[in-house]
């Protein structure tokens, strides 16, 4: 295998197999893209300044604020303290920043995040991490379904099992799941990898436009439109470095594992004449 | 939206009352129009609990003589009562309007239960050896603290907060449901029934009884009925996950058992802490940390799943 870096950017790697036609986003989304932490409002923090915050009898608005008010004096690595299972905390952070949370989040933890690095050390509930754009999220325990929802981009990251619709619309960027996931996962995704190195649910990958999806165990079954694809070197070698970054393995081997890909078949619907759609579906 | 919430000690007894309070009012944001509670005491084999109203609590704030209606309609009940043999060996007026009577019996319990309800404006919420349902509008504080539920000792419970989507702000139509005439079971729910009506129409042409509009209350029934016709809890849980349409979560409890079913689109929330001594579920985490503030390891049970556990 050639010797990747880390730099290479998922285009030149190959791994995008959109053949787009102008109807979806041509832009990519990449944790490597240093242009994605450019915000000129961003807080200019430093990594070696630390603090942490104690959430216990904290609402989750009264978190969120403290976490900002650390970054706008500078601290760049901030520790939150008994989360407690709370919804909503750490999202909209649009800078760098190591967080780490010490405990569990509720849902919607850590949404709508453009850069930081997070480590939860507990479980996350529904919707972690939707629409987040660069950054990675570590989540150390397990994670509720719609997780990653409509991500673009980043690694986002459950060591442990992970519920359904896992990646629902994903638009970029790499998840992946320890365990295994639930039923729908992959569903209507549009580009970006997903890494379930246990068992997936029914219907993986039903109605996906593109992307990849890679998993180490059984799968339930396939949705619409989701074929297998050839597994090549160039993936495996994506993978190993890819699950290396998170001291994570495949079960059998990476060489073993499943490609779901789309089949493109409803990717083309709208470019079909009415007799041949019949055909189709 | 609704919040639905369980808890089982495994061997042994503890306040379930504070417990599932606490819980309960957790997931108040999830539905502040009614609270219910389904608690599990230790049982008596030879004596029944019966909790039941005789108004709405909404009735209470209308007319001049809904005072004496209520009067009229208990006094109703204790004859009705005491003329099919049974023996009242306490009281308790939890409210003006909402009663808890606890009584020998070895009589046929359905019949009793029909004479009982056809009293207008009377409903029994529950009958059983350890069962006791409580389910009033308000927050799961408001409820605990009107019925005085703190220090309840048992050894299960499940509980619900309601958001009232396609049925009445009312006592009757809030959760949880007792799967009426069958001893000490109860239904909490958070979902949608698409194939309600149809699947009512059939029970009430065998003979069983609904007391609201609202599809979580089929539920209770359709266990009732899988039971009666030799289910046991779990296979008939197992059933209902291929037979009731829609989506939706549901936790049903019996004397000595809890069980929690989820359908085959797990659209619908429910998050699970188990040990050797308690199990927790609920429809958000932030409620299981309620009874559990520190480090604890939780997972969400998937779609089709079916578990039941032991007390």
């Amino acid at each position: 295998m050639a010797e990747l870096k880390t730099t290479d950017s998922s285009l030149e790697m190959g791994m995008h197999t959109e053949q787009l036609s102008g109807r979806t986003q041509q832009v990519f989304f990449s944790s490597e893209e240093g242009d994605n932490y450019t915000y000129p409002w961003a807080d200019q923090v430093d990594f070696d300044k630390s603090t942490e915050i104690d959430a216990e009898g904290l609402e989750a608005k009264e978190v969120n604020l403290k976490i900002r008010d650390a970054m706008g004096q500078g601290y760049g690595t901030i520790t939150v303290l008994n989360p407690a299972a709370k919804h909503s905390l750490g999202v909209g952070i649009l800078s760098r920043l190591n967080l780490r949370f010490e405990g569990s989040l509720g849902y919607f933890g850590c949404g709508l995040v453009d850069g930081p690095n997070i480590v939860v050390t507990g479980r996350v509930g529904w919707s972690c991490a939707e629409n987040m754009m660069a950054g990675t999220i570590l989540i150390e325990k397990n994670a509720g379904s719609t997780f990653g929802a409509a991500i673009r981009g980043g690694d986002l990251v459950c060591k442990g099992d992970v519920g359904s619709r896992t990646g629902i619309d994903q638009k970029g960027g790499t998840i992946i799941v320890g365990g295994r996931t639930g039923a729908f996962s992959g569903f209507m995704m549009q580009r970006g990898r997903m890494v379930i190195l246990g068992d997936a649910g029914k219907n993986l990958g039903d109605s996906m436009y593109d992307g990849t999806i890679y998993v180490g165990g059984a799968i339930e079954d396939l949705g619409v439109d989701a074929v297998e694809g050839e597994m090549t070197p160039l993936d495996a070698q994506w993978l190993t470095q890819k699950l290396g970054q998170y001291g994570l393995e495949a079960p059998n081997g990476v060489e073993k594992m499943t490609k779901i890909v789309s089949g493109k078949q409803l990717w083309n619907y709208d470019n079909l004449e009415p007799s041949e759609k019949k055909l189709v579906l | 939206m609704c919040g639905i919430a369980g808890l089982i000690h495994r061997g042994k007894s503890a306040d379930v009352g504070s417990q599932l309070t606490s819980m309960l009012q957790a997931l108040k944001h999830r539905g502040p129009d009614s609270t219910g509670f389904a608690l599990y005491g230790n049982p008596r084999d030879d004596e029944y609990v019966m909790r039941f109203k005789v108004a709405e609590q909404e009735d209470m704030r209308h007319g001049f003589l809904i005072r004496d209606q209520v009067k009229e309609r208990k006094a109703e009940v204790d004859r009705r009562l005491e003329e099919t043999g049974i023996r009242k060996t306490a009281e308790l007026e939890a409210t003006e309007y909402a009663f808890c009577y606890r009584f020998s019996f070895d009589g046929d319990m359905k019949h009793t239960a029909d004479y009982v309800e056809d009293i207008e404006g009377v409903e029994i919420l529950s009958i059983g050896n350890a069962l006791e349902l409580i389910k009033d509008l308000g927050d799961a504080t408001v409820v605990s603290e009107q019925y005085s539920l703190s220090g309840f000792e048992g050894t299960h419970a499940i509980g619900h907060t309601r958001m009232a989507t396609e049925s009445d702000v009312d006592i009757r139509s809030a959760h949880p449901y007792w799967a009426y005439p069958y001893n000490d079971i109860s239904v909490v729910h958070n979902g949608q029934l698409t194939n309600y009506w149809g699947f009512r129409r059939e029970m009430e042409r065998r003979n069983h009884r609904f007391m609201s509009n609202c599809d979580s209350e089929l539920i209770a029934v359709y266990i009732a009925d899988r039971l009666d016709r030799g289910d046991e809890l779990e296979e008939a849980m197992t059933r209902s996950v291929d037979e009731l349409d829609g989506v939706f979560t549901y936790v049903v409890a019996t004397e000595d058992k809890l069980g929690m079913a989820k359908d085959v689109m797990a659209a619908k929330p429910m998050v699970l802490y188990e040990s050797d001594e308690f199990v927790a579920l609920a429809s958000e985490e932030v409620a299981i940390r309620s009874v559990f503030p520190h480090e604890i390891d939780t997972y969400d049970p998937y779609e089709g799943e079916v578990k039941v556990w032991q007390s």
